[in-house]
């Protein structure tokens, strides 16, 4: 559940971020929501990772998918040299999550320093 | 180790968000560039976007609506015309803002600046052509005047309209991949563009070449490799025409038979050349009268043949004010319609292609260039020093010294190719003050022939055929453009530039400029060939193409009872007269008993070949690359010697041969030994020609569509391939009415029957949109290939809104 509700979290905030910041809020998102609420940085890890995939990959599939990918054909042969549009959104979603994961991951690393000294709350 | 691990991942995490979001390694942002919300996957716009949108713009005097058709032309409806020009700004930003702004830096010689030192040259030899000089010029005279002081100051504003309503997001594909942003427009940007169009039609000599050549061989001989008039010329004004005495008659100076026609002078050196306009850019434009149409109403047409870019050069649009209603193209990067028409006329243009550029030879006191000799004194010269900025490098600083004649574009600084170290001013009329918008703001309006001719006096460079058709009746065709008066041979070479004796004496006056009103023949035309025979009293030398005019009008004497169909038709004709002019000469030449196998096939594909450049004839392929291996045997050993690499026109060596081909001397390779004969190098070219056909044909190329690959690049080329249309299935090419070349030919295609209401048949290759995301990017591509038209959505001012809109744009004072 806990894992879930950071999902729903950061694929919501980083959306709505977004509307306003930079790209990489969507780090800054994955970052703070790990850090206050998951402990397993492996999770951390895979929760920031999918949120950002799924966001991401969801997003630019819906958007490609309305414009009949006439972009995505194009920007795959400029950017991969191959006419390959999924490839494409493929590849937006996983540098999304990759950043995305990988800041969990900090971020939750950071909590445990940070929040070591305070009393344990014991998991359900 | 808690630390660490926190550590390593959020330096892991940092290096991502640098290499993901900056250029410091990869040469794009992925991050950024593929991010949903941010980047590229923007302009993957909706198949069913809605254009719809309301916008205040307080600054508007009232409010404006724009109906958009489905092909997502605008239909502008303004209640004055300075809202009709804002409105008119803001769209060409809207829909076109990389290109109108890219295309200004490269007037202006800033390519640098987006692109590195790489375009460095291209830059220097912009400012050294002196293209920020003559916008200069312009602009003043274009802000003195106040009709069309309005018209570009509100289309700026309206352009900056649009740049400062503009999200970071929202930048146009090409900034994102480049990496900069869009300026402010200003009124000096649209007088570069203009003088961007001006260069392209009018901004070429090939005085450095001839005078290579004249040093070599002779001037006698660079008259017969490069005539004044071609035996088979048939002009724009009909033959027969009387012309005048000649109000201005300019004398050589005394010197010019020992100094400039027979000077021997040599420089070392090959190093720069700046950009010479295309030698294909030409069009064709004819109006018939309505003695030879089935409705009784003239019918004009145009297709202005220049690079196929995307995206395209132009935009499509109608123009409504309480004053003026015209549609048609315009140029995105200025005010107005450029080719088109209104309720009451039509007009359209062809490249003049004469020459009114010339060089002088520049004797400077020292290199400082400060001081030239110029009639026994020494004159002080107007330094320029041009700053180009260069992307993450410093600025580059290049001194270009101005004289009487103009600025010293090659020197020491900046060596020509063919002149090497020489100072060499340049006398361009595109220098000199002018205001082609207040043209173009009259022409827009022109009730009738006589509002067209007061339009024209405006009109001074580049200069255009510009063809003329009315409701009423009445179809012209104008030389329309201010033309030096030269003394017979004056500017073929490079001139001396010690004394004034070699200036231009005086300019022609317009009313000698070759026209042709309601000619008996029922039709004007224009191919860019020479605008009158030898009986016109001016020396006129240019860049003239021969063939073009002599199939159209070969085709409109005949026609009689003309539809809208049978012009279509002929705009795409395919009939290759210089083909039917050049076969039979290299047939005659050909020596058939050394063929074989293959060989023979070959040679009689080409003598069964229809002449038609259609899509699947071989035999055109065939014949074309024997003529060109012909034209290098002929040429290419003779030329080279003398430092010259631009050929004579294909015209010119067809002509020489068919008067007298027995003492052909070109045909002699001097490079070996033994005297070839015309039969020799005809041959050898046949022979060479298999070879390459050979190839062709194995890859499944040698159909002439397949070989000629018409395409249309986008306007940063190779860098941006995957944005091009290529393998276009189109026929014609150079020398036939369907211009259309690999990637060269009709830019706008564009019909007009001078009905009561007028009806108008239009197509350019490209679209509306300038984002490749969007499929009205290259929507009219393929109806273009097609030979097909549109017909075009006239909005008569007034009307109902009508069910022809599609989309609603407006633009609400509050």
């Amino acid at each position: 559940m806990k894992y879930f509700f950071s999902f729903v979290l950061i694929v919501l905030f980083s959306f709505l971020l977004s509307l306003y910041m930079s790209w990489w809020s969507v780090a800054v998102v994955a970052f703070c929501v790990c850090m206050c609420l998951i402990k397993k940085p492996l999770w951390a890890f895979v929760t920031g990772f999918v949120s950002i995939l799924l966001l991401w990959g969801g997003l630019t599939w819906y958007i490609s998918a309305g414009n009949n990918h006439v972009l995505a054909h194009k920007i795959s042969l400029l950017v991969l040299r191959q006419d390959n549009p999924v490839m494409l959104i493929g590849l937006s979603a996983f540098i999304g999550a990759l950043t995305a994961g990988f800041a969990g991951l900090s971020g939750t690393l950071l909590g445990r320093l940070v929040f070591e000294k305070k009393p344990e709350i014991t998991e359900v | 180790m808690k630390i660490l691990y926190c550590c390593i991942s959020l330096l892991i995490t940092i290096a991502l968000i640098v290499l993901l979001g900056t250029r410091y390694v990869a040469p794009l942002p992925l991050g950024e560039f593929l991010s949903p919300q941010h980047g590229v996957w923007y302009h993957a716009e909706p198949l069913d976007k809605n254009f719809d949108e309301t916008l205040v713009i307080p600054a508007l005097k009232n409010d404006v609506a724009v109906y958009f058709d489905d092909r997502l032309v605008p239909h502008i409806v303004a209640e004055s015309e300075e809202d009709g020009f804002f409105v008119q700004g803001y769209l060409h930003a809207k829909f076109r803002l990389w290109q109108m702004e890219f295309q200004v830096f490269a007037a202006g010689g800033r390519i640098s600046e987006i692109v590195g030192d790489a375009a460095l040259d291209f830059d220097r030899g912009k400012r050294r052509l002196g293209m920020v000089y003559a916008a200069e010029n312009l602009l003043k005279e274009a802000e003195a005047n106040p009709q069309t002081r309005m018209m570009m100051d509100a289309y700026t504003a309206g352009v900056n309209a649009y740049i400062a309503s503009l999200k970071n997001v929202a930048l146009p594909v090409e900034y994102k991949l480049l990496d900069y942003r869009p300026e402010p427009w200003t009124n000096f940007k649209t007088a570069l563009f203009i003088k961007e169009m001006t260069r392209t039609l009018a901004g070429g000599a090939d005085d450095l070449g001839l005078t290579k050549l004249r040093d070599f061989f002779g001037d006698a001989t660079v008259r017969l490799l490069f005539p004044q008039v071609q035996d088979s010329l048939s002009p724009v004004v009909p033959p027969g025409t009387v012309f005048p005495p000649p109000a201005v008659v300019p004398q050589p100076p005394a010197s010019a038979d020992s100094l400039y026609f027979k000077t021997v002078a040599s420089n070392g050196g090959a190093l720069r050349e700046i950009e010479k306009p295309d030698k294909d850019n030409g069009s064709n434009n004819w109006a018939v009268s309505g003695s030879k149409t089935a409705s009784g109403a003239p019918i004009l047409c145009n297709d202005p043949h220049l690079n196929l870019t995307l995206p395209a050069i132009w935009y499509e649009m109608q123009l409504t004010t309480p004053t003026m209603n015209a549609y048609g193209v315009s140029f995105p990067g200025t005010p107005g319609v450029i080719i088109g028409f209104n309720e009451d006329i039509a007009f359209g243009f062809t490249n003049s292609s004469r020459d009114v550029m010339d060089f002088y030879g520049i004797r400077f006191k020292d290199e400082s260039k400060k001081q030239y000799y110029f009639d026994s004194a020494w004159l002080d010269s107007d330094i320029r020093i041009e700053e180009i900025k260069v992307k993450g490098k410093p600025a580059v600083y290049d001194s270009v010294a101005y004289t009487v004649f103009g600025p010293v574009m090659y020197d020491a600084a900046f060596p020509s190719k063919e002149n090497g170290r020489e100072a060499l001013a340049v006398r361009w009329k595109a220098h000199d003050p002018s205001n082609e918008l207040l043209f173009w703001y009259h022409l827009d309006r022109a009730k009738n022939y006589d509002d067209y001719k007061a339009s024209l006096q405006y009109f001074t460079a580049p200069a255009q055929n510009v063809v003329f058709a009315s409701r009423t009746g009445d179809i012209a065709i104008w030389q329309q453009g201010t033309f030096p008066a030269r003394w017979k041979g004056q500017g073929l070479y490079i001139m001396p530039g010690e004394d004034s004796s070699y200036m231009w004496q005086g300019m022609i006056p317009m009313e000698e400029n070759p026209h042709s009103v309601n000619p008996e023949r029922g039709f004007v035309s224009s191919a860019n060939q020479r605008p009158a025979d030898s009986t016109y009293p001016y020396f006129i030398p240019g860049n003239y193409d021969l063939y073009r005019g002599i199939a159209i009008n070969r085709h409109l004497s005949e026609m009689q009872h003309i539809t809208v169909k049978d012009m279509l038709n002929l705009m795409n004709d395919n009939y290759n007269v210089f083909a039917e002019t050049a076969r039979p000469v290299l047939l005659k030449h050909i020596n058939e008993n050394v063929l074989q196998g293959k060989e023979v096939v070959y040679l009689e594909a080409v003598k069964k070949w229809s002449l038609r450049n259609d899509i699947e004839e071989k035999s055109a392929t065939l014949f074309h690359i024997w003529f060109d291996k012909f034209k290098k045997q002929v040429w290419q050993d003779d030329l080279e010697q003398a430092g010259m690499t631009e050929y004579p026109s294909d015209g010119t060596l067809t002509e020489m041969l068919l008067r007298n081909d027995t003492t052909f001397a070109f045909a002699d390779n001097i490079n070996t030994t033994e005297t070839e004969t015309l039969s020799d190098v005809t041959t050898a070219a046949f022979k060479e020609m298999v070879s390459v056909a050979d190839s062709l044909d194995a890859a499944g190329s040698l159909a002439w569509g397949k070989s000629k690959n018409t395409s249309v690049y986008h306007l940063l080329g190779d860098r941006a391939l995957p944005f091009a249309r290529t393998g276009l299935p189109v026929g014609g090419g150079k020398h036939i009415i369907n211009a259309t070349a690999h990637s060269h030919g009709p830019s706008w295609k564009m019909i007009v029957h001078l009905l009561e209401t007028p009806e108008a048949y239009v197509v350019y290759p490209g679209g509306q949109s300038g984002n490749p995301g969007s499929v009205y990017y290259d929507q009219f591509v393929d109806k273009w290939a097609a030979g097909e038209q549109y017909e075009a959505w006239f909005l008569k001012r007034g009307d109902k809104v009508p069910e022809k809109k599609v989309w609603e744009m407006n633009f609400k004072k509050k």
